[in-house]
C-alpha cells in the first residue's frame, strides 16, 4: 500500500504480547482501521482481545511490532487521538466526583455531543452511584470525544446492558463518529450485534490462527 | 378491542397445578429511606409492584433493564434487603406464607441464590470443600466429582482454590453447588453476564439440568435472548413492576409480546431491529401516577397518565399490566 494511504489509517504492525515469557498471548498481529470506518472483532473471552485494545489505545506497549496513527508513532505530550472505552462504566468514573466534571476532562467537548448521546442536564449534579451503568457509560462515551479523538475502540460497551440502551448507545456512538469521520474497533461477542454496526467483522481468533501460521 | 379468551381449566387440574406451586409472590414493594442534603429523607420506590409465580421443575425468567433493581428483588425474596428498606407485600413458598422464622430456616437449605459476583467463594477453602458443606448424604467427595463432571468440571478442581478458577468455571462451581444442594428453588442473578456466546449456551444447558432436577429456578437477567432461549415463562420488569408475564409457548407460537415495553425490547435486539426507543425508564425517585411506561410507549393515551393500569391475567399464569394490551 502506498504510504499516502496509510496515512489515514490506525494500524497494527507485527504486533505481539505475552505476559508470560513463556507464553505468548498473540504474535504478527496486522489490523488496521480506515478512519470513519467501524471495525467489529469477536473471539473468545480469555484470547487478548482486551490486550490488543490496550495497546491500541496505548495503555500498553506491545512486546514486539508497533502501533501507527495516521502513519505516526505515539507522541505522549499531547491527547492521545486513540481513545478506549470500557465495558464497566462505574469502575472507570472517579466516584468521588460529580458527573459535570467529567466533560471537564475531555476539556473542549462539542455542544451537541451530551445531547446526542441522551444525557439528561439533571444529571450533571449527581455522582456516580446515583446513576444507572447505561446512563454512566453515556458519560464515557462523551469524554472519549475530545476535538483530537480519531479513534476510537469500544471494548464491550453494552454486553452490561438490556437492549433498548445498547441500541440507544449504539445508534448515538455511530451518528456521531461518522459525522466526525473517525474509525471505531468494536469488540463484542455478540455477533448480530456486530452486523449491525460494523462496516466489516474479523474473528479474532482468526487473527491470531493467520499469524500462527506464518511463524 | 382485542379481547383474550380465558383458559378454562376443569377444578382438578387448577388443584394440581395449586399443588405444584413453589412459590408466589404479590405486591411486593421494597423502599429504600436514606438521608437526602442535610436533614431531609429521601425515598427510593425501587420495587414498586411486583407479582410472579413458579412452579417445581420450571424456569421463570425476570428479564429488566440495568439498574431497574433486580437484583434488590432476589434480596427482598430471601430477606436480606438492606437494612434502611422496607418490604411490603405477600409472599407464599409451597402455599404457605414466608414469615421471617421461616424465611430463615429456608435460606440456604430450600431456597439458594446463585450471585452475580465470582467471588463469592471463600477464598481460602477448596472449592471441593466448599460444594461438600451443601450435601446431605455421606461419601461426599466421590459424589461431588461426580457433580463436577455433570457440569463440565474437571474432577481435579476439586483441590482448586478459587483464585485458580476463570470466571466461567466459578459459574460451573455455582451451578455444581444448586445440584449438590436439597435446594428446590434457584434464584440465579445475572448468570449469563460477562460471558462469551459459547459459554452462555453452556450455562443455559446447565440451568435446564436444574430443571429437570425438578428444582424451581428464577434467572435474572437483562438478556432477552438468554431469557428465551432457556425459561418457561418471562416476566418482564419495568421501573419496578412486572409489567408483564408471557409463556414461552405463546412466543412459539408466533405469538407477540403484550406490553408494549416488552414489544421495544424485542424490537431493540440487533437481530429483529435494533430499534432504539427515545428516553430511559423513570427514576426510583419519582412517585408515579399513571403507567411507568406511559411517557416513552408509542399508544399512550390521556388515560395511561392518569390513571395506573392494574396487571391483568390472561390465562392462570400469564399477565399484562397495559389497557390496550395486544392491540
Amino acid at each position: 500500500m502506498t504510504k499516502w494511504l496509510g496515512a489515514f489509517m490506525l494500524e497494527c504492525k507485527n504486533i505481539g504480547f505475552y505476559y508470560n515469557r513463556s507464553n505468548w498471548l498473540f504474535r504478527n498481529i496486522h489490523l488496521s482501521i480506515e478512519r470513519g470506518e467501524i471495525i467489529g472483532i469477536y473471539g473468545k473471552s480469555g484470547s487478548g482481545k482486551t490486550t490488543l485494545a490496550k495497546i491500541m489505545a496505548n495503555y500498553l506497549s506491545p512486546t514486539e511490532g508497533e502501533v501507527l496513527v495516521d502513519g505516526e508513532k505515539s507522541n505522549h505530550s499531547e491527547v492521545y487521538p486513540v481513545q478506549l472505552i470500557w465495558q464497566h462504566p462505574e469502575q472507570a468514573i472517579n466516584p468521588k466526583w460529580k458527573l459535570s466534571k467529567i466533560f471537564e476532562e475531555a476539556k473542549e467537548l462539542d455542544q451537541d455531543i451530551p445531547s446526542i448521546l441522551g444525557i439528561k442536564e439533571e444529571w450533571l449534579n449527581r455522582r456516580a452511584h446515583e446513576l444507572s451503568g447505561g446512563e454512566l457509560q453515556r458519560f464515557c462515551i462523551a469524554r472519549a470525544f475530545h476535538p483530537d479523538t480519531r479513534y476510537i475502540i469500544a471494548d464491550e460497551i453494552t454486553s452490561m446492558f438490556d437492549a433498548i440502551t445498547q441500541a440507544q448507545i449504539w445508534h448515538a456512538l455511530i451518528r456521531l463518529v461518522k459525522e466526525r469521520n473517525i474509525g471505531v474497533l468494536a469488540i463484542s461477542h455478540h455477533i448480530s450485534l456486530l452486523e449491525r454496526i460494523s462496516d466489516r467483522i474479523i474473528d479474532f481468533n482468526q487473527l491470531k490462527g493467520a499469524s500462527e501460521k506464518s511463524f | 378491542m382485542h379481547v383474550y379468551e380465558l383458559n378454562h381449566e376443569t377444578q382438578e387440574e387448577l388443584e394440581k397445578i395449586q399443588n405444584n406451586l413453589l412459590l408466589e409472590v404479590k405486591n411486593l414493594s421494597l423502599t429504600i429511606e436514606r438521608f437526602g442534603k442535610g436533614w431531609t429523607r429521601e425515598r427510593l420506590y425501587v420495587i414498586r409492584d411486583f407479582h410472579l409465580k413458579i412452579h417445581h421443575g420450571e424456569v421463570v425468567a425476570i428479564v429488566g433493564a440495568s439498574g431497574s433493581g433486580k437484583s434488590l428483588l432476589a434480596d427482598a425474596i430471601l430477606g436480606i434487603h438492606p437494612k434502611n428498606s422496607i418490604v411490603d407485600g405477600m409472599i407464599k413458598y409451597e402455599n404457605e406464607l414466608l414469615t421471617e422464622k421461616r424465611r430463615k430456616r429456608l435460606r440456604g437449605n430450600d431456597i439458594l441464590l446463585i450471585p452475580q459476583m465470582t467471588n463469592a467463594l471463600d477464598p481460602l477453602m477448596k472449592v471441593g470443600k466448599q460444594v461438600k458443606t451443601l450435601m446431605k448424604q455421606n461419601n461426599h467427595q466421590k459424589a461431588v466429582k461426580q457433580i463436577f463432571q455433570k457440569v463440565g468440571l474437571d474432577p481435579d478442581v476439586y483441590d482448586q482454590i478459587p483464585s485458580a478458577c476463570s470466571g466461567g468455571m466459578i459459574r460451573k462451581i455455582f451451578i455444581a453447588m444448586a445440584l449438590a444442594s436439597e435446594a428446590k428453588l434457584i434464584i440465579a442473578d445475572e448468570p449469563t453476564n460477562g460471558l462469551d456466546y459459547e459459554s452462555i449456551d453452556e450455562m443455559l444447558f446447565q440451568i435446564k439440568m436444574l430443571e429437570k432436577d425438578n428444582k424451581g429456578v428464577i434467572m435474572i437477567t437483562h438478556d432477552l435472548e438468554a431469557a428465551m432461549k432457556v425459561a418457561d415463562k418471562i416476566a418482564v420488569f419495568y421501573a419496578g413492576e412486572t409489567v408483564e408475564v408471557v409463556d414461552k409457548k405463546h412466543l412459539k407460537k408466533g405469538g407477540k409480546f403484550r406490553h408494549p415495553y416488552s414489544r421495544a425490547l424485542w424490537n431493540a435486539l440487533p437481530q429483529n431491529g435494533f430499534i432504539a426507543i427515545d428516553s430511559t425508564q423513570p427514576s426510583a425517585t419519582e412517585k408515579l401516577t399513571g403507567c411507568s411506561f406511559a411517557k416513552q410507549c408509542p399508544k399512550a393515551t390521556k388515560k395511561c397518565k392518569i390513571e395506573k393500569p392494574l396487571l391483568k391475567e390472561i390465562s392462570h399464569d400469564e399477565m399484562v399490566r397495559c389497557f390496550y394490551a395486544g392491540m
